[in-house]
């Protein structure tokens, strides 16, 4: 079957510049499926600048891959037209990272929330409109009687955070890709909004790629996870498994950073080590391995193939070289649905 | 050893908003005080009025929004009667905030050290070239970001970088009060960490006071020194942070900690039933009341005032009306 959505060997480059001949490899080879018949919630994570808004970006296509292709229910993305170009575009659906950025401040609520209602003709009356409205707001937490009628800047950041999660339920998406959706709302609102999430996915066979830094709530609602680093999968697979037992030092590390709402247990035992000098230099091994705690000469030579470490885990780490390896190809072998 | 002397009061400070179905209370007379070195976590709802009082205290409030009234001392310095002119060389020297969403508030057009040249110049017009490009280096240093960052424009930047870019900004002056609105919300745990640990010590070497604005109350657990619990444009509980995470007195604050995720009860979404209150027509007596499990006949009418309890917690609710003070214990003072 067709998949819905398929990433094959995606990588996108940045150049710095016109001048400079810098450039940054956002996302590297990256390759994954998204199932049409299985709708899923899939955690992307990774460090700051690791190619997970890069990911989003290309996925929505916003900017084209540097090599590789997108598949939407087998069509490229670059070149879908007409009444297939609209249907793309009303079937994935995005919340972006930064509630402050998308809206344009001369709009009110009502119109953010109206003007799709309108173009993908979701109501048949002002009535319908109207209720569909006030639903979505109630589904995110919201009086409707609070936000309609108010500009982007008359709204705290939570609530604009909110109101990009609330447009998103409104469309009912095939697929919808979340960054970092609910890092400004409290502990309570988040379970709120990331259980609407979850019945979206359940009820209305929803697929959702989960941006996230937060690896408390992408355990408590995904189903896989893809770690990536600066630009490479660095691990992946069921995300049980890879929360509660780590195999990559990326992981391990991220896992360790988790601050606990806790007194009692203290943050992170590792120590972090410095960020590496530069993102553009040529290297030839690991992209870990300047960090890395049990760094190996084999590390510094070659870029380690991804080993599939269980039957839903794999790692892209020289410590488990006598695993199989597991071509770039065939990550989502490992990712559950 | 607390200093003696605090360096922030915050007295009856109150905001409202003038929107158009009417006057929300969005700051409703809220007291505070903060020693030099302490950090003071600040968490609530979405909208309860976090960032209103940081811009308040920074006297960057815009209409429909209004100050109505209030003081925030620096140490002497009520920050509320300087004329405009010292207000603006009071941001970033005395006190200085690190916005919400700070990353995005960079100019798109601009490298990144003219912006941070343009801050020192604003308050020290005289100070030498060669000591301004140093002093913009050992900002970015201390956030551990490279010296050539300083070259680059913000969209060559990672959302990570940004926000330490902001907050080298935020410090450029060495500060006695830093509120940091959400600084980390947008970053990976790893970044996160480092970041919080980079302010740490910044904050230290300052010996300023810090505000940690923000909903992660991991990051609270493991970084601030009293949080401070804020719903509905009121405090309703200011505690050690131990206290709040062991033993939380405020039936609010008792419910956000039980809404907290672990790795023991996957899947179990435990969000505080009901909306967030409208502050238009804000419930009368505790604003909690009509969420409130342990609601009184009390609590529809009057509103519980904040009270000193035992061991430096206080606390707005009814059902600690009588401060919790043993026998031997003489009558606590309004305040320390
Ligand atoms: N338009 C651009 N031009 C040049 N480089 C870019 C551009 N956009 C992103 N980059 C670079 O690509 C890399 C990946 O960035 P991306 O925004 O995808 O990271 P991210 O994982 O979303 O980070 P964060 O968690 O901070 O949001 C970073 O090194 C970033 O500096
Ligand atoms: N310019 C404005 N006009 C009208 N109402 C406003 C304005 N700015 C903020 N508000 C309202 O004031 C209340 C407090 O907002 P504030 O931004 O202080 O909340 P917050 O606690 O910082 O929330 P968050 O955690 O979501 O950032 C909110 O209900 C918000 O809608
Ligand atoms: S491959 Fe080597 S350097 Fe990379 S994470 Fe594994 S042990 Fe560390
Ligand atoms: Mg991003
Ligand atoms: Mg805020």
């Amino acid at each position: 079957m067709t998949p819905l959505l398929e990433f094959r060997n995606v990588t996108k480059i940045y150049s710095k510049g016109l001048l400079s001949r810098a450039t940054t490899v956002a996302l590297d080879d990256v390759s994954l499926r998204i199932e049409d018949d299985q709708p899923t919630i899939m955690t992307v994570a990774g460090e700051s600048g690791s190619g997970k808004t890069t990911l989003a970006m290309l996925l929505l296509g916003f900017i084209s891959p540097t090599h590789g292709q997108i598949l939407y229910k087998g069509k490229d993305i670059a070149k879908l037209q007409g009444e297939e170009r609209l249907a793309f575009r009303r079937e994935v659906q995005a919340v972006f990272q930064d509630p402050f950025a998308v809206f344009n401040p001369f709009y009110t609520v009502d119109h953010l929330l109206s003007v799709p209602i309108e173009k993908f003709k979701l109501a048949r009356s002002k009535r319908e409109a109207r209720d569909k409205m006030e639903e979505a707001l109630n589904a995110v937490g919201l009086r409707p009687e609070d936000v309609l009628g108010r500009f982007p800047h008359q709204l705290s950041g939570g609530q604009r955070q909110r109101i990009n999660v609330a447009r998103a339920l409104l469309l009912k998406p095939r697929l919808l890709v979340a960054d970092e959706p609910v890092s400004m709302v409290d502990a309570s609102l988040r379970a709120t909004i990331l259980e609407s999430l979850r019945r979206m996915n359940r009820e209305y066979g929803v697929s959702i790629i989960y941006i996230t830094h937060d690896l408390t709530t992408a355990y408590h609602v995904a189903n896989s996870i893809i770690v990536l680093y600066r630009g490479s999968v660095m691990e992946a697979g069921d995300i049980d498994r890879v929360i509660r037992d780590p195999q990559h030092p990326y992981t391990k590390l991220l896992i360790d950073s988790i601050p606990w709402p806790d007194v009692n247990r203290r943050w992170g035992q590792t120590e972090i080590k410095a960020r590496e000098q530069d993102h553009g230099s040529v290297e030839t091994g690991c992209k870990f391995a300047s960090r890395c705690p049990f760094v190996m000469e084999a590390c510094r030579k070659a870029p380690p193939p991804l080993y599939q470490v269980a039957a839903q885990q794999a790692a892209a780490c020289y410590l488990y070289e006598k695993q199989p390896v597991l071509a770039r190809e065939q990550l989502s072998q490992v990712l559950p649905v | 050893m607390t200093p003696t002397k605090p360096v922030l009061r915050v007295i009856d400070l109150q905001v409202s908003y003038y929107t158009e179905a009417g006057r929300a209370l969005a700051l409703d007379r809220v007291s505070l005080e903060l020693y030099p070195g302490e950090k003071l976590g600040m968490v609530g709802e979405s909208g309860c009025g976090k960032s209103t009082m940081a811009l308040a205290m920074m006297r960057m409030i815009k209409p429909p929004g209004r100050i109505e009234g209030g003081q925030v001392f620096i140490d002497d310095v009520d920050l509320m009667t300087l004329p405009e002119a010292k207000m603006r060389k009071a941001r970033l020297s005395l006190i200085s905030y690190i916005p919400q969403g700070a990353m995005n508030s960079l100019n798109p057009v601009l490298r990144i050290e003219a912006q941070m040249r343009d801050a020192i110049k604003e308050h020290l017009p005289t100070m030498r070239d060669a000591e301004v490009q140093a002093r913009i280096y050992e900002a970015l240093e201390s956030v551990e970001l490279r010296r050539e960052v300083a070259r680059m424009y913000p969209h060559e930047l990672s959302g990570g970088m940004k926000q330490r870019v902001c907050i080298a900004i935020g410090i450029l002056l060495g500060p006695k009060v830093i509120i940091a609105d959400e600084p980390t919300s947008a970053l990976d745990v790893v970044t996160q960490r480092q970041v919080m640990e980079t302010l740490d010590r910044v904050q230290k070497q300052l010996g300023a006071a810090m505000i940690l604005i923000g909903h992660d109350m991991g990051l609270m657990a493991q970084f601030v020194d009293k949080v401070a619990v804020m719903y509905a444009g009121k405090f309703t509980e200011i505690s050690p942070v131990r206290d709040i995470f062991t033993n939380p007195l405020h039936p609010y604050a008792r419910a956000l900690i039980e809404s907290l995720p672990t790795l023991n009860n996957k899947g179990v979404f435990k969000g505080i039933p009901g909306l967030a209150p409208s502050l238009i027509n804000r419930p009368s007596g505790c604003a909690f009341h009509p969420r409130c499990s342990e609601a009184m006949e009390i609590c529809r009418t009057v509103t519980p005032a904040l009270i000193e309890q035992r061991d430096g917690r206080r606390v707005a609710c009814h059902l600690y009306d009588q401060p919790i003070r043993r026998a031997d214990e003489p009558a606590m003072v309004a305040s320390r």
